[in-house]
């Protein structure tokens, strides 16, 4: 079945200049394999579309059950250049947590 | 144990989170970060239209209002409040807090400098472009350096009640203390790297009692007194989070995992003048009520470098908004930006960049927003960049006019035409440690 990433995750997002770091967290550790299956850098990339001019990077830490993405020109020039109202990608996680994934029943754990 | 509270996350967070701190339980040291890259640019142009400033000036007075509690409970002070001028800052400290004994850590400032370093072949390189510094070299308005934690331990040994750096950076202003009572050496990787990950947890202040968390923040208590957070440091590199009894917000393991992720790069390389930290090796575990427990940190040797922060003017900017009102808000304001755009066309200017946003409809999140049916109201927001300040100052003028032709139900234009503002840009780059030498002064 579908259902939102926020279903199994929470997270928080900040910048690194024009780049935009994404934490996600499990809210179970044992659903931290979910994570890894679904949330790719292609699919984030996909889901924030036009947003994100450059690739998409992502980093495991298997310790904390979180990925941590970072999106590469994903904040209009980033800091004081960027027009954007999000300049420094406070709400990104809000947004990536919004997309779908594919889970079954069975592997949910909450 | 040592007990090390962050009550500031950045200049401009909760006036009264200190003086709770101070006031509302144990604490040992206050630790307080004021800077960001935008804030060195504000307090170098102040300390260039008066000598007298350049600093955090929120700072002295916070001192003034809880010198007696810092005496009364032997509460020490580190901050980077001193902005460019750390001496002036702490000269400020010293008339409202005559009794407290204040150090400075200089050093940092490298805005002087910078010719020397040019003439003797010190590129300063953008470290994300690769250009030579050069080539922004006179619109240049701050340069520093980032310290680590070793000269503001240095500036304790001194015994000063409260120790003012510039640009350390936020992780020392919470690693500067356990080095100064722990003895901790620089090549202890492991300690440095776990006081530098303690830092990282608190040097946002509430972001990791409960501010700002997405996990369950519905049922998060008591945010109109929030509590700002505490680490209670070992000498072994364990830590404790928490904050005080009878405080608002949380600490729980999804308060401290946000925060621990929060503008995070590559969690195995995180670079200070002090070491490396690996996020990857943090244990976490719930240690009672509003407690998390952190082990197994490690890290590595610093790298031989420093980073450096210059900041330059680049060029101006100004963003207009217009409201409309339903039905079809979304059409309307698509429509009057179609009708902004073909004017400024029409009027022969040319942005370096033009950007337009749908503030109800998907400002934040452009293709992953959700779906709206019928929004009652949407805000149209343009913003242009340029080098040219004329054109942007022109764009100024085309906003209000939509109100009375352009799409109807237009609304919310009444702050008039939206200011022209300077953007100052920020050029990374890195430098030989040899070339920074920091020293500690006691200021009289």
């Amino acid at each position: 079945m579908r259902v939102p990433l926020s279903r199994i995750a929470h997270g928080r997002s900040g910048d690194k200049g024009d780049t935009s770091n994404i934490g996600i967290i499990a809210y179970n550790e044992k659903n931290y394999p979910i994570l890894l299956r679904e949330v790719t850098p292609e699919r984030v990339k996909a889901h924030f579309g036009a947003l994100i001019e450059g690739r998409v990077e992502r980093f495991e830490l298997p310790n904390l059950g979180a990925l941590n993405f970072l999106c590469h020109g994903a904040l209009g020039g980033g800091g004081t250049l960027s027009l954007r109202i999000d300049a420094q990608g406070k709400t990104m996680a809000a947004g990536l947590l919004g997309m779908e994934i594919e889970v079954n029943d069975s592997e949910l754990s909450r | 144990m040592i007990r090390i509270a962050n009550g500031q996350g950045f200049w401009g967070d909760w006036l009264e989170a200190p003086v709770r701190l101070v006031e509302q339980g144990p604490i040992d040291y206050l630790i307080l970060d004021y800077l960001a890259e935008v804030t060195m640019s504000i307090v170098q142009k102040q300390k260039q239209a008066d000598p007298l400033l350049g600093y955090a000036r929120d700072f002295p007075p916070l001192i003034g209002r809880i010198a007696a509690k810092m005496k009364e409970r032997r509460v020490r002070v580190v901050a980077n409040a001193g902005g460019v001028n750390p001496v002036a800052c702490a000269r400020e400290v010293k008339r409202l807090a005559p009794e407290l004994k204040v150090a400075v850590v200089l050093g940092d400032d490298l805005y002087g400098r910078v010719d020397d370093f040019l003439a003797r072949g010190l590129e300063l390189k953008n470290l994300d472009t690769g250009e030579p510094l050069s080539l922004i070299r006179s619109q240049i308005s701050s340069a520093n350096a980032y310290i680590g934690a070793f000269p503001l331990a240095e500036a304790l040994a001194t015994g000063a009640d409260v120790v003012i750096a510039g640009r350390s950076t936020d992780t020392a202003l919470a690693l500067g203390p356990m080095v100064h009572e722990f003895g901790w050496k620089p090549d202890q990787f492991d300690l440095l790297a776990a006081g530098t990950i303690a830092g990282h947890i608190v040097e946002c202040g509430a972001q990791c009692t409960g501010g700002n968390c997405i996990a369950d923040w519905q049922t998060i208590p008591g945010f109109a007194n929030i509590g700002y957070p505490i680490i209670e440091a070992e000498p072994d590199g364990t830590f404790v989070i928490t904050k005080h009894h009878g405080t608002g917000g949380r600490v729980s393991l999804e308060t401290v995992k946000e925060q621990l992720l929060y503008e995070l790069g590559d969690p195995r390389n995180y670079i200070t003048p002090d070491c490396v930290a690996d996020f990857t090796t943090v244990r976490l575990k719930t240690d009672g009520a509003d407690r998390v427990r952190v082990s197994g940190i490690k890290g590595r040797p610093a790298t031989p470098f420093l980073k450096v922060s210059i900041s330059y003017l680049y060029g101006y900017k100004a963003t207009g908004t217009i409201v409309y009102s339903w039905p079809d808000a979304l059409e309307k304001a698509k429509k009057a930006d179609e009708i902004v755009r073909a004017r400024l066309l029409g009027l022969g200017l040319r942005f370096e960049e033009i950007y337009s946003e749908y503030f109800g409809a998907n400002a934040c999140h452009g293709p992953a927003a959700p779906g709206i049916g019928q929004p009652a109201e949407v805000m149209l927001r343009v913003g242009v960049r340029d080098k040219n300040k004329k054109a942007v100052d022109r764009f100024t003028r085309e906003m209000i006019p939509l109100v009375l032709n352009g799409p109807p139900t237009a609304t919310g234009y009444g702050d008039g035409r939206p200011p022209v503002r300077e953007v100052v840009a920020y050029w990374p780059a890195l430098i030989p440690r040899g070339e920074i030498e920091t020293r500690v002064e006691v200021v009289q």
